[in-house]
């Protein structure tokens, strides 16, 4: 081969291994990427029972309640509609009530919400970005709540 | 003091300043007195950082509250340790040592690139003082650490308690040392592209710098990954969390950079790709230190959120990239191409290990930026979690790691497959032992767990063979071996040592995730729980007081074969009264490589805690490998060959004298 027709299939060689990386990675993009709601969110979109998503919004007051042995059942809420969920596990520890939440998981056929994660502020001072952007846009955010 | 530390910064932007346009326009005048200028001002801007941080740390330590930054992250009740790495547990003082290390960088270039032609340690120094004045400038404009308060608040509002924790010592220097090494790099690159000539010698300049870099990045990420571990309370050791992947993303690049370098050193080939890898390279730490400190992703990095700030680190992130990418669009087709290679070669090797690191990266960049690109465009959040890189990136890797072993023993320029496939049978047997033993064996083996433990000792066996094929096992007596295999120059050592350190680190992720146990139930005091063959009792709930917080310690007996305690365990939930914070304090018994792990959960009304459990085996092996990793670089490292700025006078200008410019 000359040194062209190596340089040549050289690229070749490498476009259709970059070409296969993205496809793949576009594939993936599109099977694994987990969409985030708020409960009021849930009445327009479309989603099955066993599609990941992730659900947030503020723990509703009073409605924590643990089951037996780990399982933990409460209310998520945007003010408008609540969603109820349940979680086997630790609750992080700024897990309280009337505070932002996010929860990861499928809603089973009945409706409920099962999380295998859920995830509250890192900090005090802050409300999960997704939830204070939400609540905003919902018009129930007041910016003192953010200190 | 504080207002030293203020001066001392301005200064020091000043003087950066300085370091970008004199040596700059020495360089293009050929002028060896302005040229000069670079050396001494470099030093002078870094004693100077080093003043002003020396200020800032000096204030957190006597708990000058005047000072906002010290009121907002620090208390006069926290342990001494943790008001000085309190200095940077914040936005403005973790941007203080990044600018210190840049200028440190900046200062060893100086202090002994002596020996570097004039005129390209000109040009680097004036890049290196270019990156330096734009984050002095952002530092001064949006996040000044040296801002005081009237009154002076008599308390201060505390540490976040997640970093009150010696991880915060040790993390984000190693982290930064890494990112911001790659600078050198970087500047190395322009300087070239600026000169318009590139050698082999320029390889053998840049590639310690990249050793170094890459060797902090191993331990940043690695010490950054045991701390999340243990602090967070959740028993991973990787989240695939942007803020990880932004640190993540330098890693890989770089060490494409560092394999690509030694072509072009040994073989000079590969030479613009290599400048391109360097600059992204770095790019990619400027990226990086733009999710983790505009505040575009929310993280326990994100310290606070100010539009300003992302705006300022956005328009260095384009002046710097598109800058350096601009300027090799123009260069870059007048440095020559270097030597030819058959594609079944050292080289070939290289390249393959080059093409995939640098789509893995690519992968976990597009994994990164996919959901700010989908939220800035339209309304919807999401997010790109574990499955995602579990379908994208380990496909990358597994081709990857398969490959290893063969590299460092085919030839330059023309490789014989066959040969060293023979040479690697060993290896391989070994490796398919290893297979069937794992799969007939343990219990609860997977397939694809069985392939991980045949990766791993594929990977460790084969750096193995590398040694001993060099040393001439089995073509001389035993004797001579030895002494051929203590002869072997320290970075053929470097190689096997950080491929050795690959294999354990794939060891110890395959042994956790695959053959780790995991528990979650509730348990009232007297009670035990079996976890994988080792009895737990637990003993019950303590209270406790610390300097600053209160805790319930909740006590764990490891019960022996006999039925008698012959260990303890115990896990925490502290509270910090002055943030009104919770966090979990992990509980963690290490056995042999294998580890305990307990987290305690929340109290139940009849006195029941729920308590997860974990058993973890080889997991100690992921960072063990990086620290193997880390040696393997040191050693190279310590190569006479190596050394910084080592090329003998003879060397030297022989390079000089084949050194390619095509105007």
């Amino acid at each position: 081969m000359t040194r062209k027709q190596k340089r040549l299939s050289v690229i070749l060689g490498g476009l259709v291994f970059l070409g296969a990386a993205t496809g793949l990675t576009f594939y993936a993009l599109g099977q694994k990427a987990s969409y985030f709601y708020m409960p009021a969110d849930l009445a327009t979109a479309t989603v099955q029972p066993g599609q990941r998503i992730r659900l947030g919004g503020l723990v509703e007051k009073g409605t924590i309640q643990r089951g037996q042995g780990a399982t933990v059942a409460f209310s998520v809420t945007d003010t408008h509609k609540s969603v109820k969920v349940t979680y086997t596990g630790i609750l992080p520890d700024l897990f309280r009530e009337e505070q932002g939440v996010i929860t990861e998981g499928t809603f089973g056929p009945d409706g409920v919400f099962v999380a295998d994660s859920v995830l509250a502020k890192h900090d005090e001072r802050y409300m999960p970005k997704e939830v204070a952007d939400g609540l905003k846009a919902k018009g129930v955010w007041q910016e003192s709540k953010s200190e | 003091m504080v207002e030293t530390g203020h001066f001392a910064l301005v200064l020091a932007f000043a003087l950066s300043l300085v370091q970008t346009i004199v040596p700059l326009f020495g360089a293009r005048l050929n002028n060896q007195r302005l040229m000069a200028v670079g050396g001494p001002v470099a030093v002078t801007g870094f004693a100077l950082t080093a003043l002003s941080f020396a200020a800032l740390a000096s204030a957190y330590a006597s708990s000058d509250f005047s000072l906002a930054n010290v009121w907002e992250n620090s208390h006069s009740l926290q342990p001494m340790i943790y008001k000085i790495t309190g200095t940077w547990g914040n936005h403005e003082g973790s941007m203080l040592l990044w600018v210190l290390i840049l200028t440190f960088f900046g200062a060893l270039v100086a202090a002994f690139g002596s020996n570097l032609p004039a005129s390209l340690r000109a040009n680097v120094l004036a890049v290196q003082g270019a990156i330096g004045a734009a984050f002095f400038l952002f530092i001064l404009a949006t996040s000044n650490p040296f801002i005081r308060l009237n009154p002076a608040p008599i308390e201060g509002r505390d540490l976040n308690p997640i970093l009150q924790d010696l991880g915060l010592a040790i993390h984000p220097p190693l982290l930064y040392l890494g990112y911001v090494g790659f600078s050198i790099c970087f500047s190395f690159s322009v300087a070239a592209l600026i000169e318009g000539r590139i050698d082999a010698s320029w390889a053998r300049w840049v590639r310690p710098w990249t050793l170094v870099a890459w060797m902090f990045l191993t331990g940043g990420i690695a010490m950054g990954s045991y701390w999340a571990y243990y602090e967070l309370g959740w028993g991973g050791f990787w989240f695939w969390d942007p803020v990880e992947n932004a640190s993540f993303m330098p890693w890989l690049a770089g060490t494409a950079l560092l394999h690509s370098a030694i072509v072009m050193e040994k073989r000079s080939a590969l030479k613009i790709w290599t400048l391109l890898l360097a600059i992204l390279t770095f790019s990619l730490s400027l990226l990086g230190t733009f999710l983790v400190r505009s505040g575009v992703l929310t993280s326990v990095h994100a310290f606070a959120t100010d539009p300003t700030r992302g705006v300022f680190i956005l328009c260095i992130l384009t002046l710097f990239i598109g800058g350096s990418l601009a300027l090799f669009a123009l260069r870059a087709s007048r440095l020559t191409a270097g030597g030819l290679f058959h594609p079944i070669s050292r080289e070939g090797a290289l390249v393959l290990n080059n093409l995939f690191l640098t789509t893995a990266t690519a992968t976990v960049l597009v994994g990164t930026l996919y959901p700010l690109v989908v939220e800035a465009l339209s309304d919807d959040k999401i997010s790109v979690g574990a499955p995602f890189f579990n379908l994208t990136f380990a496909p990358l890797m597994v081709p990857l790691l398969v490959m290893v072993p063969f590299g460092p023993l085919l030839a330059w320029k023309r490789g014989d497959i066959l040969a060293v496939a023979q040479r690697l049978m060993t290896a391989f047997a070994a490796a398919l032992l290893a297979m069937l033993v794992t799969a007939l064996f343990i219990s609860g083996a997977t397939v694809l767990a069985a392939l991980g433990v045949g990766l791993a000792v594929w990977l460790v066996l084969g750096a193995l063979t590398d040694l001993a094929v060099k040393a001439g096992l089995g073509n001389v007596a035993t004797g001579i071996m030895v002494r051929r295999l203590l002869g072997l120059p320290r970075s053929v050592f470097g190689t096997a040592l950080a491929h050795l350190g690959l294999g354990l680190t794939v060891l110890g992720i395959v042994g956790t995730l695959c053959f780790g146990t995991e528990k979650i139930l509730s348990m009232h005091p007297g009670e035990t729980v079996d976890l994988s063959g080792h009895t737990l009792r637990f003993a019950g709930i303590y209270p406790a007081q610390g300097p600053n917080f209160s805790e319930d310690r909740g006590r764990f007996e490891l019960i022996g074969p006999a039925g008698n305690p012959v260990g303890e365990i115990s896990s925490a939930k502290r509270f910090y009264p002055v943030r009104q914070m919770t966090t979990t304090e992990s509980g963690i018994k290490t056995l042999g490589l294998s580890q305990l792990y307990i987290s305690l959960g929340d109290e139940g009304k009849d006195g029941a805690v729920v308590v997860r459990l974990w058993w973890k085996p080889l997991v100690t092996l992921i960072w063990g490998g990086a620290l193997v990793m880390m040696a393997g670089a040191a050693m190279s490292l310590m190569d006479r060959r190596l050394r910084v700025g080592a090329p003998s006078r003879r060397r030297k200008q022989a390079d000089a004298a084949a050194t390619a410019i095509s105007p």
